[in-house]
């Protein structure tokens, strides 16, 4: 009778769709690597400013943040070890290395936590992975160059950092791109590692030995420097692509404010942090249908929004959003569908 | 240890002061060790159980191979520059080769310890300073082990995790491999004859020289323990992580320095102790990494308040030494 009771209270809940369990009393860590550019440091304080307002909502208890002193990879697994020991309930992870941290990730699996990784992912299959759809981020920056310029001409590409899944979906998405677009033709490519000095070196060296470029297609952090290269050069300005970086909207600005300049922008939100917190609150509330593999939208901005955006990221830092439960509810609802 | 009772030396006689130094020097590492335990006990209680000294100690147990490699070195007045990112290559071809081809795995880790012992015999020959080599030697290490891993990945192989894994009774593995390897380099560089020579390249050389011991099969011997030591530390953190990466062991250069020192050895003279050295790397993993985290510090201060830990337990280290003189 009991059993029934029980039982016909747990379909009332599953029938209104609330939450099945309380996280109120969850803890939820947050493991990251590194914290030492502009990005991370945007990663960081939307992390705080979401986890903050969750903590004294009591939509969960706890929400640490641990940094490593080093970028090491034993490091971070010791972290996580330790986190298990101090009986966190989900760690949220930017991980140093895909692959030899599997080894921490699965003892935590097997002690029952929930783990989410984001940027930097895990593969070990137990873990939860927030991943932003590069590929189609490169695609769509030749779908929108094609609308700047229709008739097309010669791109200069600017590459990210070498052997990273990032930069490697993001080329991918760019040559499919060229390929749907034949008018397109990728004459020269650059190393930027997403840094504007190291971009500005790239592009200034390549410069002298091009024919003339209409557009850059590139991975964001870098297409400031390129404007300078080609300022310095003397050369006619391209359509650049932005990646949402402060001096970079600021530059856009004020080439419109002179010419109209039209571009588009895009790169992942360091936000994203507090998307792979939402999703791990929402694994502990007891959803059993959140897929371990999560893509979710980079963040866009149009030659009408930008200009919003611009006066909220502080000087040298990244345009970031940052999401909330709904948000991370939609997300898993889109992949479900897929 | 030398046994005075206390009352026959007088509290002033410099001897007796050199003589308390001496045995506060060797119980040092030993008590930072302890306080680093109580700390961690009255933070999380919980971690002091057998699962909890699993999960904080395993990873000690690489760090403390290391640490023995570097004392090797160290022994002989020299230093290992290159020992972080030579255990990434062991990572690298156990996670490969040493799974897949057995055979070529077996025969490249034991030629790398062959290139250890030529390194040894170079340095001696040519009267080259071992940080000048061992850090070139770091590059070559790197670079081949991007060679053979140019993206994180590869896997341990079966029987290894298996060794790592196993879970004896009542001792967690991590303080019963540490027992071991303190136990097994004690007895063979503090308790054999050969050991003592090993020692005394290090604390006199000329007097070894007039004895007629060859200096140059010393250092290669030295150098020959360092890699072989290497190599097991490589082995096990792969066996820990399951899986490498090209730059996993390149913390290790400094924690194992660190770690000889605050083991109570000393840069010149010959003077380690192994089992210091296994207490000093245990030490630091703990600190480092558990008691950090267990201590609660806001995220901005912690990458500092894991250096200020560092510097508080060498710095009493160092204390203690400057009494001794």
């Amino acid at each position: 009778m009991k059993k029934l009771l029980v039982l016909s209270a747990f379909a009332a809940m599953l029938a209104s769709g609330t939450a099945l369990a309380d996280t109120s009393g969850k803890k939820i860590a947050f493991s990251n690597n590194y914290a030492g550019n502009s990005w991370r440091q945007a990663m960081l304080d939307s992390y705080a400013i979401v986890t903050k307002k969750a903590v004294e909502d009591k939509v969960v208890a706890a929400a640490d943040v641990f940094t490593t002193a080093d970028k090491e990879v034993p490091t971070q697994a010791a972290q996580v070890q330790n986190l298990i020991l101090q009986g966190y309930d989900a760690i949220v992870i930017n991980a140093a290395s895909p692959d030899a941290l599997n080894g921490a990730i699965k003892q935590a699996c097997d002690a029952g936590i929930v783990v989410v990784s984001f940027d930097g992912i895990v593969t070990e299959p137990c873990a939860y992975r927030v991943v932003v759809d590069f590929k189609d981020m490169g695609k769509q920056e030749v779908e929108q160059m094609a609308k700047f310029q229709p008739k097309g001409g010669n791109l200069l590409e600017i590459r990210g950092l070498a052997g990273t899944s990032i930069d490697d979906a993001i080329h991918a998405g760019i040559l499919e791109g060229v390929a749907a677009h034949p008018e397109f033709k990728i004459v020269g490519s650059v190393t930027g590692d997403w840094d504007q000095t190291t971009a500005q070196k790239a592009v200034a060296t390549i410069l002298p030995s091009l024919p003339e470029i209409v557009g850059v297609v590139d991975q964001g952090g870098d297409g400031y420097g390129a404007a300078q290269a080609f300022a310095a050069a003397g050369k006619p300005r391209p359509t650049i692509i932005m990646g949402n970086r402060q001096d970079e909207l600021k530059w856009w600005k004020e080439q419109k404010d002179k010419d109209g300049y039209q571009t588009w922008s895009a790169s992942i939100a360091p936000g994203v942090s507090t998307l792979a917190f939402w999703v791990a609150q929402q694994v502990l509330d007891g959803r059993k249908d959140v897929p371990h593999d999560l893509l979710v939208p980079y963040l866009a901005f149009t030659q009408d929004d930008f200009e919003a955006a611009l006066p909220k990221i502080k000087e040298g830092g990244v345009a970031t959003h940052e999401y909330t439960q709904e948000d991370a509810i939609a997300a898993i609802k889109a992949n479900i569908k897929q | 240890m030398t046994a005075l009772a206390p009352g026959t030396v007088p509290r002033t006689s410099p001897r007796g002061s050199a003589a308390r130094a001496r045995m506060l020097r060797s119980l040092l590492p030993a008590l930072s060790l302890a306080l680093v335990l109580i700390a961690i006990a009255w933070l999380n209680p919980r971690a002091i159980s057998y699962f909890g000294f699993n999960l904080m100690l395993n990873l000690a147990i690489p760090i403390a191979l290391a640490t023995i490699a570097q004392m090797f070195v160290i022994a002989g007045n020299e230093l290992d520059l290159s020992i972080g990112t030579f255990v990434g290559f062991v990572g690298c071809v156990t996670a490969t080769w040493l799974r897949e081809a057995p055979l070529l795995g077996v025969l490249v880790l034991l030629g790398s310890i062959g290139v250890y012992a030529l390194l040894g015999a170079l340095i001696h020959l040519r009267n080259l300073p071992s940080i000048v080599v061992t850090l070139g030697m770091s590059f070559v290490w790197q670079g081949l082990a991007i060679l053979i891993l140019p993206k994180p990945g590869g896997k341990a192989p079966d029987w290894l995790l298996a060794i790592i894994s196993f879970k004896p009774p009542y001792i967690p593995f991590p303080i019963l491999a540490a027992l071991l390897i303190a136990a097994v380099v004690h007895f063979g560089l503090m308790r054999t004859s050969y050991g003592v020579i090993l020692r005394g390249s290090g604390g006199n050389a000329a007097a070894l020289r007039r004895a007629g011991w060859s200096l140059l099969r010393t250092k290669i011997v030295l150098f020959a323990l360092t890699g072989l030591f290497g190599v097991l530390s490589g082995m096990a953190l792969i066996g820990i992580t399951t899986s490498a990466d090209a730059n996993i062991g390149n913390g290790y250069t400094l924690l194992s320095i660190a770690g000889v020192i605050l083991g109570g050895g000393e840069f010149v003279g010959g003077r380690v102790s192994p089992i210091g050295a296994v207490i000093g790397a245990l030490t630091l993993a703990l600190a480092a990494s558990p008691l950090l985290t267990f201590m609660h510090i806001p995220p901005d201060w912690q990458v500092a308040a894991n250096g200020a830990i560092l510097i508080i337990v060498l710095a009493a280290r160092v204390l203690i030494s400057r009494r001794e003189r």
